[in-house]
């Protein structure tokens, strides 16, 4: 084994520890959201906690997952899956949250029963 | 009855996404030969995006005069779906075995079946899409003049 081929697979060995490190921070990310969405007690507290998944958890999930395939046509799909994502999520977010806002229910005024509001 | 939606964000994003969810529709029903996708998932998004056109625009906007028009194209997937078959089955095969496809110009058996797989799944694609959208008008759009339940 020479020089160059000992630092070749030192670079594969690299990207694919990086991608996995990346993959899995995003996991944390999404778990955190969903024990939030099933656990805060409001409309408003559960949109931020959705608000998450796309702000850091898609983020390093897409992220991990496109240098995992290197510059190929799949890592360009993946990206432009991440980008439609960030242009449509807070599209979704803030049009719930007005619903919410326009049909009466007000921050911090949920009694605390199993209702889901 | 459903009126247009007043935010602004909702309403330049929308006008930012339509024409994205179509071209990708149309990407994944041309792409379908080789990878995931289809006539189906075709035919969705583009109902889809229509539906999306009529519910952030109101009843007085451009989709939804053109939802309104395509509802007239109610058979022509069928048709289209039919009539490949039946054109097989005139060149001498089997309903729908598109060795026998005589469409002149197409001589090898590849280009046949190349043909044939996407034309059907054209005629899905259309079916699929009047489909969602007459769904939708018949749940959205009732007559107002009728009693309170």
């Amino acid at each position: 084994m020479t020089f160059a081929e000992l630092m070749i697979e030192v670079g594969r060995w690299a990207t694919v520890g990086i991608a996995v490190v990346m993959i899995l921070i995003g996991l944390f990310f999404l778990f955190v959201a969903a024990v939030g969405v099933l656990r805060l007690p409001d409309v408003f507290t559960r949109s931020h906690a959705v608000s998450l998944t796309d702000s850091l958890g898609a983020l390093f999930l897409l992220g991990g997952l496109a240098i995992y395939q290197g510059f190929t046509t799949n890592s360009v799909k993946i990206l432009v899956v991440l980008m439609l994502l960030y242009l449509l999520n807070p599209v979704i977010a803030h049009a719930t949250v007005r619903s919410a806002f326009r049909c009466g229910l007000r921050p911090g005024s949920s009694d605390d029963d199993d209702v889901l509001v | 009855m459903i009126q247009a939606h007043d935010s602004v964000i909702v309403r330049k994003m929308s006008r930012v996404l339509i024409p994205l969810i179509q071209l990708y529709a149309l990407y994944v029903l041309f792409f379908g030969q080789q990878g995931p996708g289809g006539g189906f998932v075709c035919g969705v998004m583009l109902g889809t995006s229509l539906i999306l056109g009529i519910l952030v625009f109101g009843p007085d906007s451009q989709p939804y005069r053109l939802a309104q028009k395509a509802m007239h194209g109610d058979g022509v997937g069928l048709l289209i779906f039919a009539g490949i078959g039946g054109l097989c089955l005139i060149g001498g095969g089997q309903y729908l075995n598109y060795s026998g496809l005589t469409i002149p110009g197409i001589d090898t058996d590849v280009e046949r079946h190349y043909l044939g797989i996407l034309l059907t799944q054209v005629g899905v694609a259309i079916d699929i899409a009047v489909t969602a959208i007459s769904i939708v008008f018949s749940l959205a759009f009732i007559d107002d003049d009728r009693d309170d339940p």
